[in-house]
This record gives C-alpha cells, structure tokens and sequence, in this order.
C-alpha cells in the first residue's frame, strides 16, 4: 500500500454575494483545480456557496497560541477605538 | 519542569470547565489528543463503512424518489466521514494512516453496520432508529471541547436531520400500506431494534473511559442516559406507527418518568465487536477492495499534478531566460 | 407540422402522430439518464477516495433528477395515466431505448471515466442545442440539465487528462477502456426513425450539427492527455431500438426488482 496521500487544502466558501469566504473545513486533492472541484462537490451541496477559495493547508501560516497574550490582549483597553466610547447628546442626530 | 506541566494541564482543564473551546495549535494533553483521534477517526470509519448497508439498496429502491433520496443519503455519510477525517487531521493524524487502522482492523467502527440489510423497510429502519440513536449521540458533540469537531458535528447534525425524517417516512408509508408491506416493517423493527439499542456502547459499568472523557467534555453523556433517552424517544413513536418494540419486559415506569426495559444481549455485542458480526467481514472487505482499487487512481492524479507544475515551471524558467 | 425555431409549442398542438414520436423519444432520453444514472450509483460507497465518491454521486443525481423530469414529460404526453415510476420500473427490456454506451458495466475507474466521458461530449454539446427547441417542456428541461452537463464534461475531461497524462499504468487502462468503449459512441449521434423525423420537424437538434463542436472538444481533450484519438471503427449500436447488450438484463433485474415483486403497491 502506498502512503502517497493527495494533499489537503483548506475550502473557503463565500455563501452569498456580500459575504466574506469563511473557512469551512478541508479535503484532499492532487492540484487546485480538482480541489476546487471538489469543494464544490463536498461543502456547497445544500447551495451553501456561490464562490470558493482553495489554499493548500501548507500554505497557511498561523499566529502561535502562545503568543495570543501578547498578541491579542494589548486592544483590551483601547475602548476609545469604539463609538460607544462617546457621549453624544441626545439632541444630536446621524451621528 | 514538572510543576510547569501540570499548570499547564490545570489551565487547559479550566478552560473546558469554563466551556471554551480547544483549537488545534492550543496546547493539549497526549491522551486528549490520542482520545480525540481514536473517537474522531472512529466515527468516521463508521460514516464511511455506513454506506455500505445502505448503498446495498440503492439500485433496488422502490421508486425514482426514493432512489434519489437514499443515494444523497448515502452521499451525506461520504461528506460527513470526510468532515470528521478532516477534523482528526487538525490533530496531526493523516488520513492515510486513519484507514490504514481501518483496513488492518486495529480501528474500530460502529458496530451496526454489521447487519445485513435484508429488506427495503432495513432502509426505514436504519434511517428511523439507527439515524436517531446517531443523533442522540452527536447533538451534545457540537458542543465538544474540540473547535474543529464541534464544528463538523454542527455541520453533520443540520445535514442528518433529514435522515431520521427520510426513514420515518419510508416506516409511515409502509405501516399505512398493505399488509405485507407493514409485515415487512415489523420484521425489520425486529432485527434492528436490540443492535440499535447496542450503539450506546457498552453499560457504564463497563465502560472504563466515560469518566475521563466527561471530564474532557469530548462526551457529554452516559452510554446508559443516552439508551433511556432513546427509548423513552422511540417507544411512543413505533406506537404511532402500530409497530411492536421486540421487548417483552417493556413498561412504563411512572416513578422514574421512563420505559423499563429488558437487557441487551451483551454476548452478541462482544461477539460483533470482536468481528464474529454477520458483515464484518464482507464490509471491511469492501472499504479494502475499493482503496486498493483505487491507489492506482490517486497514484495517477499526482503524478499528473507532479507533470503539470513541473512544465509550468520549465516555462517560467524559459520565460526569464 | 413544420415548426421553425421561433414558435413555442405545448402538446396540446401536437398531431397524435407527432405526438407519439415525442412521447418515444423522451423516453429514450429519460431512459438514457436513469440507466447511466444507475450504472453510476453503483459506485457509491466504493470510489476510489472519498472526494471522488461524492463528485460521482452528484452527478448520478444530476441525471436522476433529469431522468424524473423527462419521465413526468413522457407520461404527460402519452396522456394514459402512467406515472413516471410506471415507466421507469414497468417496462420491458427490448421496450428501454438507452443507448448501448451508458449500459455498459463500471469496470474499473478508466471504464467509468471513458464512459462518462463519451456521453458527456454528447450529452453538453446536445443539451444546449435543446435549449432552443420550440417544445418549450424539452427546453426548460435541456435548461437546468445543460448547466449540470457542463459541470460533468468538466470533472470527465479533467479525469480524461489526469488517466492519459498520469502514470504508465494509468495511461494503460484508459486506452485499454478506450478499445472496448469507443465503438459505442457513434450511436450517440446516429438518429433513428424517431429523432430523424422529429429532426425534420426542428423539434430536436440535427446530430450532424452537434459533431464538430464534440469531435473539436475531443481532439484537444485527448491531446491533452496526450492519448491518440481511436481511429475509425465499427459502430455498434441497437440499444435506441430497443436492442440492448446483455447487461441491461441485469440492470433491470435490481431496479425492478421492487415494482415487480410487490405489484402496484406505493412506496
């Protein structure tokens, strides 16, 4: 038996148009055309999609847990990036 | 070193008790993680070799709607073993590997799809009672402590959903049908009901896991709570159908809210686990014919693939130069 | 009856003469889905890797849903009260107008590839021009079944490519599919009394017309897979007339199996 695996891709799939593609899970393919294709047969059978993203999961690089403190934390107390900050009189409209 | 460890582990515990979820590039025990793959694979084996009893009738279904149905049924079970290989994949277990254990018998699958299925009511039956015992266990899954489970189970229960009411109504149609069409249903509650009763596993005495996997909250239930609630569940719907449960010492039981029920015949449970089952041979033989049949195929894509890229970049090379 | 192209017609304004051509001739089309539709829902549970096993499951539900379209179609116009399970399981065996190719056995997944890829070439190049037809039912039909057949000649080329230009191995048993399935192909196009007489209505589109477009797309599909195109050879047709290989027997032993057993029984 070989152990010559097909390599996995990560499916994006936009669900409709306005949306943003979202990670949906992965498959395996010999090349992006057939993942595509395959994404296609295996995430988008209930209309789930209208358009797709294939990356080769190798392709992805991702931030390390470990550094989510010192990544992530920092925005915790910047609350003055957020409009509900700010006072606003009431008389005050469209704002 | 020690010390440092065993923080570690607490804070993941805290995480679980808090109802976080674990992702893959979070730190994990070994035994989670082995745990996690083998239950993960697993029932992937069992969606995969799912296919087998009832794709036995696709070819034999009684009208073009039921064909149609059953085989996006037996499709489904293909997405969703591939959903489930996915999310044991973000554990670092290939998926290669996962049917090699498969195919040489070390993985294990639900033991129910080694019943034969013998009748077309078998497809009412399976997606009735088989498919409703899957989702008793699967519902509380999407609220695992592993993110990429929770989210195929999420994606596997909204799709079930149809199972269970595809196979009720093939059991209604019958039942309301002629009578040997209701006798074929009977017939068929018969076989199936006591090994559907067996795929809650073992009784919680004997089975030594539960505990560490409730705590890891990859199980969320009891083998024995999930048995009751499918009884409870199931009786007044086979009464609705004017079917007969195959259990003499069934009874309500007023103080406990619940059906009493007679015990399962735990020797044929070992026995089938063992592979002593009517198909196992036939449907591990089956998944093994069809990947080896198929090696050749997948051996064909890369090296297609391996061509394409390397003359894609003999021209990109011939391009600068 | 002459129809040009710009008309719409319903079956009400068919004569019974024409009326009855179509009548056998969706069913020679429904036929001709649901026993390739069939032959294709054989592999599922048993493709050669799980994404391939749904790709092959899809597009036997493709062709089931057309099958059920053109059946309903082909009842409506026999206008006898038969519903499409009634022509789908109750008919005997020299009455299935399938053509040979799509009865063939699955063989091994070159076989099904070349199969597939044979009738596929027809089947797009065929349905869009059936889009056009004044039968505004076969039409709407040759609509929605186009789109899918665009999609299936695309995963069957692809395969075509993949085999050919793959490993030796590969390579060998595609042309080995290729030796034994090619001489089913020409029935495709050669019309029978039927479709030649609903041909010269403009009804359905003329066969002849449709082969440039095929024989284009199979000679840069084949280049690709770097497979030599078959030369010619003898044809082997019979199943448009009811003549089947001896599989067909088989075939419709399992799918009658329950229709036959349990006579006029809903299911």
């Amino acid at each position: 038996m070989t152990q010559h695996e097909w390599p996995l891709w990560e499916v994006f799939i936009r669900s409709k148009q306005g949306l943003d593609h979202k990670h949906v899970g992965s498959l395996h393919a010999a090349d992006a055309a057939m993942a595509i294709q395959n994404a296609r047969d295996v995430y988008t059978r209930r209309m789930e999609g209208i358009s797709i993203w294939v990356v080769e999961s190798k392709h992805v690089h991702a931030s390390n847990p470990d550094d989510a403190a010192a990544f992530f934390d920092p925005a915790n107390d910047k609350v003055y990036r957020h409009p509900t900050f700010y006072e606003v009189p009431d008389s005050i409209k469209h704002m | 070193m020690e010390t440092l460890e065993l923080t570690q582990e607490e804070q993941f515990q805290a995480r679980i008790d808090a109802d976080m979820r674990i992702e893959p590039k979070d730190w994990m025990p070994d035994a989670y993680r082995k745990t996690l793959i083998r239950q993960i694979s697993q029932h992937a084996h069992s969606e995969l070799v799912g296919m087998l009893p009832e794709g036995n009738w696709i070819t034999r279904a009684p009208s073009l709607k039921r064909k149609s149905i059953l085989l996006s049924k037996v499709q489904d079970e293909a997405g969703h073993g591939l959903y489930l290989y996915s999310a044991a994949e973000t554990l670092g277990a290939s998926r290669d590997q996962m049917l090699a254990d498969l195919h040489s018998g070390k993985a294990k699958y639900s033991s129910i799809f080694n019943y034969p299925t013998l009748s077309w009511a078998d497809m009412g039956t399976v997606g009735w009672l088989v498919d409703g015992a899957a989702i008793l266990n699967q519902v509380p899954l999407c609220r695992t402590s592993y993110g990429p489970y929770a989210r195929a189970m999420v994606r596997v229960c909204k799709e079930e959903s149809f199972h269970q009411r595809q196979g009720f109504e093939i059991m209604q149609t019958l039942c309301e049908g002629a009578p040997e069409q209701k006798a074929m249903a009977q017939e068929a509650l018969n076989r199936w009901w006591w090994p559907t009763l067996m795929m809650f596993g073992p009784k919680d005495a004997d089975s030594p896991n539960t505990e560490q996997s409730m705590k890891w909250r990859i199980k969320r239930f009891t083998n024995d709570e999930l048995r009751q609630k499918f009884v409870d569940m199931m009786v007044p719907q086979a009464e609705f159908l004017g079917l007969t449960v195959p259990d003499p010492n069934l009874k309500w039981n007023e103080a406990k809210n619940g059906y009493d029920f007679g015990e399962v015949d735990w020797e044929e449970f070992w026995n089938v686990v063992k592979g002593n089952g009517m198909c196992n041979k036939d449907r591990l033989g089956a998944r093994v014919k069809a990947h080896e049949e198929g090696a050749w195929v997948r051996e064909a894509a890369l090296a297609h693939a391996a061509k394409r890229k390397q003359r894609a970049e003999q021209e990109a090379v011939q391009q600068v130069a | 009856m002459q129809v040009t192209p710009s008309e719409t017609v319903s079956l009400a304004k068919y004569t019974p003469e024409v009326r009855q051509q179509l009548f056998r001739y969706v069913l020679q089309l429904a036929d001709t889905s649901l026993i390739l539709g069939h032959r294709l829902s054989e592999w599922c549970g048993h493709g050669p890797i799980l994404e391939q096993d749904l790709a092959m499951a899809n597009i036997a539900l493709d062709l089931l849903g057309e099958t059920r379209s053109l059946y309903q179609y082909a009842a409506e116009l026999e206008g006898q009260g038969r519903t499409e399970d009634d022509l789908a399981f109750l008919r005997l065996a020299t009455e299935y107008q399938n053509p040979l190719l799509v009865e063939q056995p699955n063989g091994d997944f070159a076989d099904t590839v070349v199969r597939q890829f044979l009738f596929d070439n027809f089947h797009y190049h065929f349905l869009q021009q059936l889009q056009t037809s004044p039968d505004e039912r076969l039409a709407a039909i040759a609509e929605k079944a186009w789109k899918e057949a665009a999609y299936h000649l695309k995963w069957s080329s692809e395969w075509m490519i993949r085999l050919g230009d793959g490993t030796e191995e590969s390579r060998q048993r595609v042309e080995k599919a290729l030796a034994n399935l090619w001489r089913y192909s020409g029935e495709l196009t050669t019309p029978t009394a039927t479709e030649q007489a609903l041909q010269s209505l403009n009804l359905i589109p003329d066969y002849a017309a449709l082969l440039p477009a095929m024989q284009a797309h199979v000679a840069k599909v084949f280049e690709e897979a770097t497979l030599p195109v078959p030369a010619e050879t003898y044809m082997q047709k019979g199943g448009k007339a009811g003549r089947h290989t001896e599989h067909l027997g088989y075939i419709l032993a399992e799918l009658q199996y329950m229709q036959r057993t349990y006579p006029g029984l809903k299911w």
